[in-house]
């Protein structure tokens, strides 16, 4: 069976392409330490040496509309072009091209429906910043295949918080019984509290750092019955109107397990968000 | 209620650069002309196919046409749709990097939680 060599859970922030990138008159003051903390992020990634990346986010009404919206979404295909012209306009990210693993995909959907999950599947998916920020910040060669999974964080109704999580289980389990000599690496990327187009929106901090502290402490403990205990789709607009985002790490803690403390740690406090990085060794790693 | 053809207008301008320069300079004519030939386009058809019954109330077709967006923002339009639109079509006019979200913001600053609701 394929083995889970690592779970990786991140904030995607698509201002990173850029500070990172600009010539060094144009870059703003932090984006060396950002750079920095990307580089020690993404040699958790590194260490792992996986074949094949399962990648959860959430389209940013890109290609998923109102009229025909899913909540769970798989990508099956071969390839996979990723970002779009207004994310190339208002972020400067560039074109890619992504390979699939489409026989994972295939597993993914067979074994999610029988497990549960009504999962909808596109063989035609163009991904937007939500899988290519981590793509780029971890493994910015992109030369793996993916399986990518889109959530609804976006367009009420959502699902409910304890969904996220019981799909992010399923997910590793899922991954775990896939007949292949694989190395599988589940990254979901998300948002601590976060405001977009409301009052409180880029600020010289995220919305609600007192939120931020207790979620990156629910993730690094593993501690989802705590989590879940005060997250609600009520309690999320009051850190923020884009916090169910945060839906997407709490799909992750379901993939690391109930109390599995993260094996790496880092946070950074930009303006208007803060930025968080998590990986876990569920398997332990060579030093 | 059409929040729903609201979020339309925004992510079918948004999404074509040439739209995008033409709500910019004449609001009022593009969203009568969309109201007109795009609003019943149905976007997962892949040719032709319509609705029937979709347009905008007296409020709504306003708030678009006045390039208002705190309005927006209080009928219920998808904050996301409204901010990445208006970044596009207005974040030019400011000298200082994020000097047009922050003023989106701080013209926001009257509302208090809960916020309008945005479900469609």
């Amino acid at each position: 069976m394929a083995e889970l060599v690592a779970v990786i859970a991140s904030t995607h922030h698509p201002f990173y392409y850029r500070a990172s990138t600009a010539p060094p008159e144009e870059r703003p003051p932090f984006a060396d330490a950002w750079v920095a903390k990307i580089a020690a992020f993404r040699e958790t990634l590194t260490r792992a040496n996986p074949d094949v990346l399962v990648m959860v986010g959430s389209d940013h009404f890109h290609q998923l509309w109102l009229d025909n919206m899913p909540q769970f979404l798989v990508g099956k295909a071969p390839f996979y072009d990723a970002n779009f012209y207004n994310e190339e306009r208002e972020f400067g990210l560039p074109r890619m091209l992504l390979r699939g693993q489409e026989d994972l995909s295939a597993h993914v959907l067979r074994e999610g429906l029988d497990a549960g999950f009504d999962l909808a599947f596109s063989n035609e998916l163009r991904i937007d910043h939500s899988v290519t920020c981590p793509i780029i910040t971890l493994r910015p060669e992109a030369d793996l295949p993916i399986v990518p999974i889109y959530t609804n964080i976006f367009a009420p109704p959502l699902p409910r918080p304890k969904r996220f999580v019981d799909l992010g289980r399923t997910i590793r389990q899922l991954v775990e019984s896939w007949p292949s000599d694989k190395r599988v690496a589940v990254i979901g990327t998300g948002h601590l509290s976060l405001e977009l187009g409301g009052p409180r929106q880029f600020g010289p901090h995220g919305p609600d750092p007192e939120f931020d502290r207790k979620a990156v402490e629910w993730i690094a403990s593993g501690d989802i019955e705590g989590c879940l205990s005060e997250v609600t789709l009520d309690s999320l607009w009051e850190p923020g109107n884009a916090t169910h985002g945060f839906m997407d790490f709490m799909l992750m803690m379901g993939v690391a397990g109930e109390g599995a403390k993260a094996d790496y740690v880092d946070t950074l406090d930009l303006f208007h968000t803060m930025e968080a990085y998590f990986t876990w060794y569920p398997n332990g790693v060579t030093a | 209620m059409s929040k729903y053809l609201i979020d339309k207008f925004l992510f079918t301008v948004d999404r074509d650069p040439d739209l995008v320069e033409r709500y910019r300079e004449d609001p009022r004519g593009t969203v009568d002309w969309w109201e007109a030939e795009r609003a019943n386009s149905i976007l997962g058809c892949h040719s032709g196919e319509a609705s029937t019954w979709l347009r905008f109330e007296d409020t709504e077709r306003e708030a678009l046409a006045s390039h208002d967006y705190v309005r927006l923002f209080e009928l219920g339009a998808h904050p996301f749709l409204t901010l990445t639109l208006f970044i596009a079509m207005f974040e030019r006019d400011y000298d200082e990097p994020l000097a047009f979200q922050k003023e989106y913001g701080m013209r926001l600053q009257h509302f208090s939680l809960p916020y309008p609701d945005i479900a469609t």
